[in-house]
């Protein structure tokens, strides 16, 4: 499972990043801003009219706004 | 010695830098930009407890040296000493969100390896408590080796402790602290290590940012709850801005006035008059709009809501190539398409930046309503449509919507072909709610009212002293009118085999030329063209409303109407599209554009009216 498909209010660590499926400015702000293998995040909100284009996800103590195609680059680890 | 103390201060974005920074410095700060990038520089002097001051930098949040973004590139440049004709400084103040430390300490390591005297504020405390975090100062500062102060810069918390730190630093300038240089991951670590050293307490408390998010982000209320603030602010800008308005106006009239009955009559006295204080009071009067629409976008970037509407409207911008990053540009566009241009510099993206700047333009600005309400109140009846909707207002609606459709074709149309590739990314860090202090949101009211005063000034000053030449020069035989004789009016002449095919007539042509300074400057020399003798505006306007109903077809005037829709008839912000994109190329293609489609549509709406009979 990846990323965007996270129901609002769940948890889940990361079990991988598909890091040459992102651009590499946006592969390197999402690492700065604590996206790796084995930490935990979870879906703050989904996007607008139920839409998962952007979501809304937590990290740490911050909340971030990803797209679906960089939220998609992210497998979790199953519960 | 004095002098040369420069104390940097540096940090994540949302680390309330800025706040701090406002705090320790006062109103008294210098707003730049940095050479041939479009990073604004902020300096400011710092009064120190023992007399000596400091000047203080500002430099832009970054999240790592490693840079993403030219903000980040510009404070790596300048800490390290590497940024042309910038000092290195001496003091680094390192500023920390007490409430996100794991994250924020990650630059930190990055900051401190550098070696230099550094400070740490560990801001935002008062914010950490109220989400049940418990943090003790002493094991961070012993665990990363520097001083760490507590603050709270927008309460004033902390600023005397921190302004002592940074006046002992000065005995160590010079001096380097060997610190571990470590690797991204290693970074990482160690900032796990020393958060959970620090905070000693977390409560599970649910945050209250975490409640106001459920339901301003809510799929469903959200967007609903930022149309109604959208339409309250378009209330207040118009509504509120009204009456100071008026009195500006009324003000630059009286001013004009009096000069002119205490100077003789002379050249110097018409162009005092008649080019300065008409033409750069007309830029003038739209500071009430400019300064109440800051007022709404300033309180919503302090309070951390706009980075909510940026989520909330990046579905939308995405649809044409944009991400949410181009809505505050384009929601400040609709006062006036300077600010919005300049706002544009929050966008990390080149591409959709040019493409943001490239449609501003097309937000219908402030300067646009004077021109539409002369020729919707001379030709569109009174009427109600549609069991009581006011075709006025209808028209002027269908004004603006076109605006915003044509923008929105215009970056679909851009980001595939001028402006291609890189599937922009939209990254951006929600940050947590904040009661915004008044203070910050006045010095950020008064820096833009600043600018934008200075910046319209002296270009509409320049502008409207070259126009008032052309239109009074050569001067006219007796029995010619002044305006058939001025290089203006023979202008016109060549002007009017364009225009004429899209339905406009001389007298249009001639008010064009005018208003490529300032749009609604058209009003006013339609008004002197067809030589009204009014006494004050109101009935000028009355007068020209009936004068040109008179003297033109419908399809003329609804031509008129579209030309403005997208004709570029604004030189301040093609300068200011010039400085932030660093050459001519892009203003120059957007001014052809601009009155490319303006020509376009002008033409259609002319025949397509007098197709159906108007």
């Amino acid at each position: 499972m990846t990323l965007e498909s996270l129901k609002p209010g769940h948890h889940a660590r990361i079990a991988a990043i598909d890091w040459s499926a992102l651009p590499p400015a946006d592969a390197k702000r999402m690492r700065a801003l604590g996206f790796e293998t084995g930490v935990e995040v979870g879906m703050a909100h989904h996007g607008v009219f139920g839409g998962r284009d952007p979501v809304a996800v937590s990290i740490g103590r911050m909340t971030i706004a990803l797209r679906k195609s960089q939220a998609s680059a992210i497998s979790l680890e199953a519960d | 010695m004095s002098e040369n103390f420069r104390v940097a201060l540096l940090g994540n974005p949302n680390c309330g830098k800025s706040a701090l920074f406002n705090k320790l410095t006062g109103a008294r700060q210098k707003i730049a930009n940095y050479p041939g990038v479009t990073v604004e520089r902020v300096a400011g002097i710092l009064a120190l407890p023992d007399g000596t001051q400091a000047e203080v930098i500002d430099l832009p949040g970054a999240y790592a040296f490693d840079a993403s973004s030219p903000d980040e590139e510009v404070t790596r440049q300048v800490v390290q000493g590497e940024f042309p004709g910038e000092a290195e400084p001496d003091v680094l103040v390192l500023v920390l969100d007490a409430g996100n430390l794991e994250q924020h300490l990650v630059f930190a390591q990055e900051v401190l390896a550098l070696g230099k005297p550094t400070i740490v504020a560990l801001n935002m405390i008062d914010m950490a408590e109220r989400d049940g975090l418990k943090l003790d100062a002493t094991i961070l500062s012993q665990a990363l080796g520097v001083p760490v102060i507590e603050t709270v810069a927008v309460r004033r918390r902390g600023l005397d402790d921190l302004k002592s730190a940074i006046a002992d630093a000065r005995a160590q300038i010079g001096t380097h602290a060997d610190r571990p240089v470590m690797d991204a991951t290693e970074r990482r670590l160690e900032a796990r290590t020393i958060a959970k050293a620090t905070v000693y307490e977390t409560s599970k408390a649910r945050r209250l940012g975490d409640r106001l998010d459920s339901v301003l982000l809510n799929p469903w209320a959200g967007p609903l709850i930022l149309l109604v603030l959208l339409f309250v602010i378009f209330q207040a800008v118009f509504a509120w801005a009204a009456p100071l308005t008026d009195a500006l106006d009324g003000g630059a009239g009286a001013l004009g006035a009096w000069v002119e009955g205490a100077l003789p009559e002379s050249f110097l006295r018409d162009l005092l008059t008649e080019g300065i204080i008409a033409g750069v009071g007309s830029v003038v009067v739209f500071l009430p709009q400019i300064v109440i629409l800051f007022l709404f976008i300033l309180i919503m970037e302090a309070t951390g809501y706009m980075a909510r509407a940026a989520f909330l409207m990046d579905r939308l911008m995405a649809g044409v190539g944009l991400s949410g990053r181009s809505f505050i540009p384009l929601l400040s566009s609709f006062a006036c398409a300077i600010p919005g241009i300049m706002a544009t510099r929050s966008i990390a993206d080149p591409k959709d930046r040019l493409t943001t700047i490239l449609i501003a333009p097309l937000m219908t600005c402030s300067a646009r309503l004077p021109v539409y309400a002369v020729i919707i109140a001379a030709f569109i009846p009174q009427t109600n449509v549609w069991g009581g909707i006011g075709l006025q207002g209808l028209v002027l609606f269908a004004l603006y919507l076109a605006g915003i459709v044509g923008a929105l074709i215009v970056a679909l149309v851009l980001r595939g072909t001028l402006t291609k590739g890189g599937a922009t990314g939209f990254i951006m860090e929600l940050p947590r709610y904040q009661l915004p202090s008044v203070g910050d949101i006045a010095l950020g009211l008064w820096q833009r009212a600043w600018v934008f005063l200075r910046r319209a000034g002296t270009i509409i000053f320049s502008a409207t002293v070259i126009l008032w030449v052309l239109l009074s020069f050569p001067q006219a035989e007796p029995g010619e009118s002044q305006v058939d004789a001025s290089f203006a009016g023979q202008i016109a002449d060549g002007l009017n085999v364009v225009l004429e095919p899209i339905g406009f007539n001389r007298e249009i042509s001639l008010a064009l030329i005018p208003a490529m300074a300032a749009r609604e400057v058209a009003v006013a020399s339609l008004a002197t063209t067809y030589a009204i003798d009014a006494e004050d505006e109101e009935a000028e306007a009355e007068g020209l409303a009936s004068t040109l109903s008179n003297r033109w077809s419908l399809p003329t005037a609804l031509a008129f109407l579209a030309w403005f829709v997208f004709a570029p008839q604004c030189l301040s912000t093609i300068a200011v599209a010039r400085r932030e994109t660093n050459g001519w190329k892009w203003p120059l293609f957007m001014v052809g554009y601009l009155f490319a489609l303006a020509y376009i549509f002008a033409g259609i709406t002319y025949w397509s009216a007098v197709a159906l009979g108007l």
